[in-house]
Order: structure tokens, then C-alpha cells, then sequence
């Protein structure tokens, strides 16, 4: 349990991608079967424990301790698995923590105890655990490590571990099950690639790569289609053998917060598209937002009054499998032709075509990439006609071309230290524009960013910072910010939406600090009824929220 | 006598009346003792201080000659009669010099701990245990959640950190007296014997424990030149825990900001703070050790000042022995 336990609390604390992998790989490395399975599963949530309630574990402290001393502990600490982790002292007659128990033997405790003795083997188990082991024990059987890693992240340093490309990984993840141990055996390279016999597996998606300065001068528009890029998430559906599954772009199964396209899915086979809500084409009803596709998503269960507000369709852009038959060595065109026949027989509601954009040249595709007919397009796609499909991303057989994102001028007004490389700098900046409240002209924050600047321009930011600060609120730095004086940033932003979580009522999507405007005075500035009038044009004709939600 | 009528608060500090001094005062007296060196405990201005000859050597180091007008050795365990009463300090096991303080009038005695902890510390001489009527314990790390973990532990912490991350500069905050050369010699011990670099702040302090006969090694200045940035890859770093978010932090490579505390055993501490590697390691007794102190004691009667007060007091309740809160002010929670 020790090593898992130290492996927790490093990731917790990690703010590096690239640390966090090296810190798993590491461990992925040194521990044995099954705990490293256990361990991997824990982190890519798709371990199956019975959980045990607050109230079971604040029962077993009380056994042990005094009420007032708890609940002093309690308020210090503010979780409850780490205070009773930390509080938890063996009792004197408990059996001396001789060697440390693994993580292997404690999953399978607690998997063969029976529901009326789980009360006495967590109290047991807490006894036979040091510190950070009984945190992380804690944590296991309340369910939710929540240490900043996603699944996607896990499923890269198993990739390193094994140098082999990580759409290996997540073509076989769905087929495995903890504490995965053909995996890893795999992994060590001492076994073959396991072999699955699941159907409805996820198959790891095709990606483009975007579209650079120079790319298009040496390209033939004949060898290609386009299509809009639609402004949704990018989904895998498997129908295969009785099983229907809903896959994210990283192969994340997001089956039950969609049952109303598992239920629709009446074709075999599997289909790659943009998860979207709304009417479909056949319907001849409007696409609607992101921000509306988001009601629906991180969801583990979906009540019917979420089915009828907010209706989820897929809009499909490829076939990777028609029945069994993997159509992925065929070409785009081949396979868009099957693709088109198997919509034209699912139902309309929940399925339609991703449309072809037809075009003869270049600065044609330009123009229509800069006014898409549609808000809810992010800009086009261009697929190499004779390509097969191919997982993961190499560059040439397809193409991203977004549209142009939107920029504002806003004012820095508040700004916090970053983390790891950063933790010397100030680079994570709120920053507004400017409204009228009460007859005055007042900034009015509506965002933060901490990227898209270089990193002698984080010189000029950070020491703007610490030259013009003004007051403290612990970590965070309010800055000078007045109409003749201050930091004018240009911020750019994929997109705009009425918020109520926000005091200004707008939320950016992506925003980053595009360029540093030395060259403007803050009165120079934007004003949010700018920002307003953008969501007029990114979203329709959607009215804001009459009261804060 | 009555205890309380012996040693009582006052804003500039615990206060003996009979004998005319004050023990860690705030603000400057006329007649001061002092427990140990750090910032907090023993300041500047007072006309005169008496106190261990290291806390004294610190005290000079650190404010100048001129820190008070006249000294007094204090030789631990001898007795010295100070007005109506006596006092004499023992070992407290905090940091170099630490003592405890005892005063005792008409049969009456009171130990005044100072800050103090129980575990082994290469760099200081260990608490004494001092039977006494009334105890004055600190309560810095005063709730059952502190369980310092064994320090060696936490020292191998930082050695694996160092074999996996090879190309990070490691900062290790640690507070410049004690703590920092604590660090230092547990790592010595650890078999760890690279150059350690240490900020500018604590080369007197290393200096002084050096001449005090505490080995610490390949110590240097972490000064650089803009061109060899990458010469600290893979180094320690030891600096006060402030120095680290500050610009001088930028000289070394992709910093990996550590923290030595006993506050790090509290996981949003440490996330708060921006440390991605805490070592839990404290110069003060963790809760164990506080409520075994006071069981070996026995002492008819507690006092707790700064710290947890309340949760100490409900502990002493709970066993049966008069405890109160002292809510003296002006003691930093360490490090913070």
C-alpha cells in the first residue's frame, strides 16, 4: 500500500504534465502484479468498490476518540478521509503493522467481505495501515482519489512505460478489466499484445493535423473534401454483438449520460461523429451550442426532463465498421458512401451527415472557413479522398482549418503566482473591461488566462505585477488598473457565452493573452457591451438568462 | 506560593514579578530571559538578557553586538538567583541552544518549555524532562491530526525525488535556524554527500553551527552566473521558505519547490503553499509526543500558550489534569 499511497500524494501535489507521467511510469514500473493493476484502476476510475459512507467512517473514529478533539481536527483539516487518516491512532491491542500490506491484498479484502463485515475490516485495515496508506485506503473506499489525473493522462504513461503509442492503449482499454495484468504483462514485454474478445470496443479515433502557413500551396483541392467542423465532441459509437457503447475522442465510455442515442443506435456496426444537441438536418431544426451541449456532459445519469431539453444527436463524419466488417483499410470516399447509406436508414432524429462543403480553390475555402454558414461551426475539415482510416494523428491525410478566433483589449486587474516552473512569476492573470454602473465607468472582470504569451513577455507581466500592486488577498495580487494607467493585453478566444457563475454575466472560451498592447492606454480598452454584442453573433439570437441561476 | 502569582501574561510577555524579568518577551525590557534564537523568542532592545551562550552567539550574530547591553551566561541545569527567585534552564531539543526555563520561589516551581520536541536531532542536545508543579508547554502542532512521521523517511523523500527527476533544481524552504541545518545533517547521515547549496540568509547560521563542532559538509553559496543555469540540475538548493517565490528562485532550472514543516503533513497546506514536495519534518512535538511529555511530567497543573491551545486543554481535561489556555501573543506558527 506504501508505494501506491507515496505515488497519491506526489500526484496531488504535481502540477506538470510530464512529472505526473514520469511519477506513474515509475511506479507502474517498480510495483508488482496485481497492486499496480489496482493502482491503475483506481486512478482511471473504473475501479468497482462498494463504497463505504462518511458516516460509517466517522462512527469508527468515535469508537476511538473524543467528540470535541474531532471535530477540532475536523475544522483544521476540512476533509474528513484525511482527518480520520491522520487522527487514527492503533489500537494498543492491534496487531503490530509488521510488514505493509498491499494494495493487492487490501482490494482483495475488501472485495470477499461481506456486507455486514465491512464495518470491522475497515476498522481492522485502518489499524494495519501507516499514515499516507490509510489516506489513501480512505480514499479508495469512499470513492474519488481526485488527484488531477484523467484517464487520458494514465493511459499515457502506460504508453511510455511500454513504448508503444498510446492508441494502443486505448483500442485495448475497453476489452481489459483490473487489476489488468495481460496488460502489464505486455507492458514488461514479456507477453504478446492481449488478444480481446469484447465486442463494441472502443478503436482509437483519427486526427488532424492543423493547417500551417505553407501547407496548402503544394496541395491539389481535387484530392480533397472538406466538411465544417462542428462545434461539439468528438464521439465514437460501437454497436456491435448486442453491445452499445458511447465513446469519447480519448475512449472514455460516456454510455450513461446518453441513452437516448444508445437507444436510437438500431444499426450494427461502428460510427465516428460530433456529439451535438439539438435538431438534426433531417429534422430541419437548429444545431445548437456548446454551451448547451455541456448540460449533458460529466453526467452519470440523465433525468427525462434533460432528454427532452436538451436532445443529443450524432452528426457522422466516418465508418469505421459497417456490421463486422472493418471498413478502416477503405478509402474516404468508399467509406463516406456506406456511412451516407446506414444514416439514411437510422432514425432522423438522432442521426444525420455531416455535409460536404464543395469548393474549387483555396481562397474559396478561405472565405467560406471566415463566415461558415452556421454558429456552431469552428471551422472546416479537409480529408484526403483516396485516405484510409488511420488512428492517431500524422499529418497529411487530414486537416484542420479553424476559424479566426475572437480578440478583445482587456485591462489586467488581478494576477496570482503560477505553479512548478512558474511558481516565481505572476502569469495567471484576471482581467476585465469596461461597463457603466451607476452612471461610472468601472472594469469589470470577465476572464482569466495564463497562456499565449512568450516567455520575455511573462518578463514584462510579472514585472508590471510587482511594480503595480496594489493590495494582497493571500496568493493573489490586485494590479493597478485605472483608465490612465495600466496593463492593456489583447485576449484571444474560440467563444462567448452569457454566464451567471460570472459577476460581468459572460464566460470566454480558451481565452489566452494573444498580445501585450504597450502601446494602449487603458481607457483604450473594450467594453462589455462589445463582448455582448460577439455572443449576439456567435450564438443566434439566445437571449441572457433573466436571473442569475 | 501560588503559581500564578510566580509567572503571569502581560502584553510585553510572561512576566516574574519577584524575580523582575521576563521569559521571551515581545516587546524590549529591562531584564530578559531567553529561551532560544529564533526571531520571534528572542528580539532585539533588551537592556538585559540572560540565556544559553549558543542562543546568545545567535542573537549576536543576528541583530549585532549592540542586540542588548549586558549579557548573562546561563549553564544548563546550575541554578541562579535572580531577585526572589531561582531559575534555572535545561535542554529543550528545539534547536541549538534551546533550554527550558525553570522558576522556582518558596517551593514552588514552573517550567517554561519554550518550543521544544522529543525526537533525536543531530544539531542540538535533547529534552530533559524537569519535574515541575505547573508545565508551560507550547502547542504549536496541538491536535491529535499531527503524527510527525519518522524523519529519515522523509529525507529519502527528497533523495528518490533527486534520482527521478535528475534534471530539477530541488528548493528545500527551510527556516534558517535549526531547521535548515537539521535538514543538512540528515541528509549527511542519509549518506547524501553532493555539494549542498544554501541561500545567502543562512551562511552565517551554518557557519556558526560548523564552529559549533555540527558537521554539515560541502556547503556553497547558490550564486550564479547567467551562463550555468544548468549547473544547479539535479542540486539541492536549502533557502528560507520565502525565498522561493520570490525572483531569486528564477536562477535555477525548472525549480521543484520543496517545503521541510511540520505543517506539510496537511495535504491543502502544502497545495496552497505551491510545494509539490513536502517533507514533514518539524522542530516542534507532534501531538503524541506533546500528551507523552505531559504524562511524564505529571505536573499538578498545565499551562498551554501559542499553538492549539484548545485542543490541548480538552486533552488535559479529559485525563483529569488542570490545564488553561495562556493566549500569550506574538509567537509565529513556525516557518509560516
Amino acid at each position: 500500500m506504501r508505494p501506491f499511497a507515496d505515488l497519491l500524494d506526489r500526484l496531488v501535489l504535481t502540477p506538470q504534465r510530464n512529472a505526473k507521467i514520469k511519477l506513474m511510469t515509475d511506479y507502474f514500473r517498480a510495483a508488482p502484479d496485481p497492486d499496480r493493476g489496482y493502482a491503475l484502476a483506481a486512478i482511471a476510475g473504473t475501479l468497482t468498490l462498494k463504497t463505504v459512507k462518511p458516516n460509517v467512517l466517522r462512527q469508527l473514529v468515535l469508537e476511538r476518540m473524543d467528540e470535541v478533539l474531532f471535530r477540532y481536527s475536523y475544522d483544521y483539516v476540512g476533509d474528513l478521509a484525511e482527518t480520520i487518516s491522520l487522527v487514527w491512532e492503533p489500537a494498543a491491542t492491534g496487531k503490530p503493522a509488521s510488514a505493509d500490506l498491499s494494495l493487492g491484498a487490501v482490494m482483495h479484502q475488501l472485495e470477499t467481505a461481506g456486507r455486514a463485515n465491512v464495518h470491522g475490516l475497515v476498522r481492522d485495515l485502518l489499524d494495519q495501515l501507516e499514515g499516507s496508506s490509510r489516506f489513501a485506503f480512505l480514499k479508495l473506499i469512499t470513492g474519488g482519489l481526485r488527484i488531477g489525473v484523467s484517464a487520458r493522462l494514465v493511459k499515457q504513461a502506460l504508453a511510455d512505460m511500454g513504448n508503444v503509442d498510446v492508441t494502443e492503449i486505448e483500442t485495448l482499454w475497453h476489452g481489459l478489466s483490473p487489476p489488468y495484468v495481460s496488460l502489464f504483462q505486455w507492458l514488461d514485454g514479456k507477453a504478446g499484445k492481449p488478444k480481446l474478445d469484447m465486442p463494441a470496443v472502443f478503436h482509437a479515433v483519427m486526427l488532424a493535423t492543423p493547417v500551417g502557413d505553407n501547407d496548402l500551396a503544394s496541395l491539389d483541392p481535387k484530392d480533397f473534401a472538406a466538411e465544417w467542423k462542428w462545434d461539439g465532441i468528438r464521439v465514437q459509437l460501437a454497436n456491435l454483438a448486442g453491445t452499445r457503447r458511447l465513446y469519447s475522442r480519448s475512449g472514455d465510455d460516456i454510455s450513461g449520460a446518453f441513452p437516448d442515442i444508445l437507444e436510437a443506435a438500431d444499426f450494427e456496426g461502428i460510427v465516428d461523429g460530433e456529439l451535438l444537441v439539438g435538431g438534426t438536418m433531417r429534422t430541419n431544426r437548429a444545431t445548437r451550442t456548446f454551451s448547451d451541449l455541456q448540460q449533458r456532459l460529466n453526467r452519470k445519469t440523465v433525468t427525462r426532463k434533460m432528454l427532452e431539453e436538451y436532445p443529443a444527436f450524432i452528426r457522422g463524419y466516418d465508418l469505421l465498421f459497417s456490421g463486422e466488417r472493418d471498413m478502416r483499410p477503405e478509402s474516404f470516399l468508399t467509406r463516406r458512401a456506406a456511412l451516407s447509406a446506414l444514416i439514411e436508414k437510422a432514425v432522423p432524429s438522432h442521426f444525420d451527415l455531416s455535409p460536404l462543403v464543395p469548393f474549387s480553390s483555396w481562397e474559396e475555402l478561405d472565405r467560406l472557413r471566415k463566415e461558415p454558414p452556421d454558429p456552431v461551426i469552428e471551422g472546416i475539415m479537409l480529408k484526403r479522398l483516396d485516405s484510409p482510416y488511420t488512428s492517431g494523428r500524422s499529418k497529411g491525410p487530414w486537416f484542420k482549418w479553424k476559424r479566426e478566433p475572437y480578440n478583445v483589449d482587456a485591462v489586467l486587474m488581478y494576477a496570482q503566482r503560477g505553479h512548478g516552473k512558474r511558481s516565481s512569476y505572476y502569469s495567471d492573470f484576471t482581467f476585465g473591461v469596461w461597463t457603466e454602473i451607476d452612471g461610472k465607468d468601472v472594469l469589470v472582470p470577465v476572464g482569466k488566462a495564463y497562456f499565449g504569451f512568450t516567455d520575455a513577455e511573462l518578463e514584462v507581466l510579472d514585472r508590471y505585477v510587482r511594480n503595480n500592486t496594489i493590495e494582497r488577498f493571500g496568493p493573489v495580487r490586485s494590479i493597478r488598473a485605472e483608465a490612465g494607467h495600466g496593463f492593456v493585453v489583447e485576449v484571444a478566444f474560440e467563444g462567448i457565452n452569457f454566464s451567471s457563475r460570472h459577476k460581468s454575466g459572460v464566460a470566454m472560451r480558451f481565452p489566452r493573452i494573444s498580445r501585450l498592447r504597450t502601446d494602449k492606454l487603458p481607457s483604450d480598452a473594450d467594453r462589455l457591451e462589445t463582448l455582448l454584442a460577439m455572443i449576439g453573433t456567435a450564438e443566434g439570437n439566445l437571449a441572457p438568462p433573466a436571473e442569475p441561476i | 506560593m501560588k503559581p500564578e502569582t510566580l509567572l503571569y501574561p502581560t502584553p510585553k510577555g510572561l512576566f516574574c514579578e519577584k524575580g523582575g524579568f521576563y521569559i521571551d518577551p515581545v516587546q524590549p525590557v529591562e531584564r530578559a530571559l531567553i529561551t532560544h534564537g529564533h526571531a520571534d523568542h528572542a528580539r532585539a532592545g533588551h537592556t538585559h538578557v540572560m540565556a544559553t551562550r549558543e542562543t546568545l552567539d545567535i542573537m549576536r550574530s543576528r541583530y549585532g553586538d549592540a542586540f542588548c547591553v549586558s549579557t548573562q551566561e546561563a549553564i544548563l541545569g546550575t541554578r541562579t538567583t535572580i531577585g526572589d527567585v531561582t531559575a534555572s534552564f535545561h535542554p529543550a531539543g528545539h534547536v541549538l541552544g534551546s533550554a527550558q526555563i525553570a522558576v522556582e520561589a518558596n517551593s514552588t516551581r514552573i517550567v517554561v518549555s519554550g518550543d521544544y520536541k522529543r525526537r533525536r536531532d543531530p544539531t542540538c542536545l535533547s529534552f530533559e524532562p524537569v519535574r515541575c508543579d505547573v508545565f508551560i508547554t507550547e502547542a504549536t502542532f496541538g491536535l491529535p491530526v499531527f503524527h510527525h512521521p519518522d524523519d529519515r523517511g522523509e529525507i529519502a523523500k527528497l533523495l528518490t525525488s533527486l534520482k527521478q527527476f535528475p534534471e530539477r533544481a530541488h528548493l528545500v524552504g527551510a527556516y534558517s535556524l535549526g531547521k535548515a541545518q537539521r535538514i543538512i545533517a540528515l541528509m549527511r547521515e542519509a549518506g547524501y554527500d553532493a555539494p549542498i547549496f544554501i541561500h545567502g540568509a543562512m551562511a552565517r547560521l551554518c557557519d556558526y553551527y560548523e564552529s559549533e563542532g555540527i558537521a554539515l559538509g560541502d556547503l556553497r553559496p547558490a550564486t550564479i552566473d547567467a551562463k550555468d543555469k544548468q549547473s544547479f540540475a539535479g542540486a539541492v538548493v536549502v533557502g528560507p521558505p520565502s525565498a522561493f517565490a520570490d525572483k531569486w528562485a528564477r536562477r535555477f532550472p525548472d525549480p521543484m519547490p520543496i517545503f521541510a514543516s511540520g505543517w506539510m503533513l496537511v495535504r491543502q497546506r502544502a497545495k496552497q503553499r505551491g510545494v509539490e514536495l513536502p517533507m514533514i519534518i518539524s522542530d516542534h512535538c507532534d501531538w503524541p509526543e506533546l500528551t507523552a511529555t505531559i504524562n511524564e511530567i505529571k505536573p499538578a497543573e498545565v499551562w498551554v500558550t501559542h499553538g492549539r491551545e484548545e485542543a490541548l486543554v480538552r486533552w488535559c481535561e479529559l485525563q483529569g489534569i488542570a490545564a488553561r489556555p495562556l493566549h500569550l501573543v506574538g509567537y509565529d506558527d513556525e516557518g509560516e
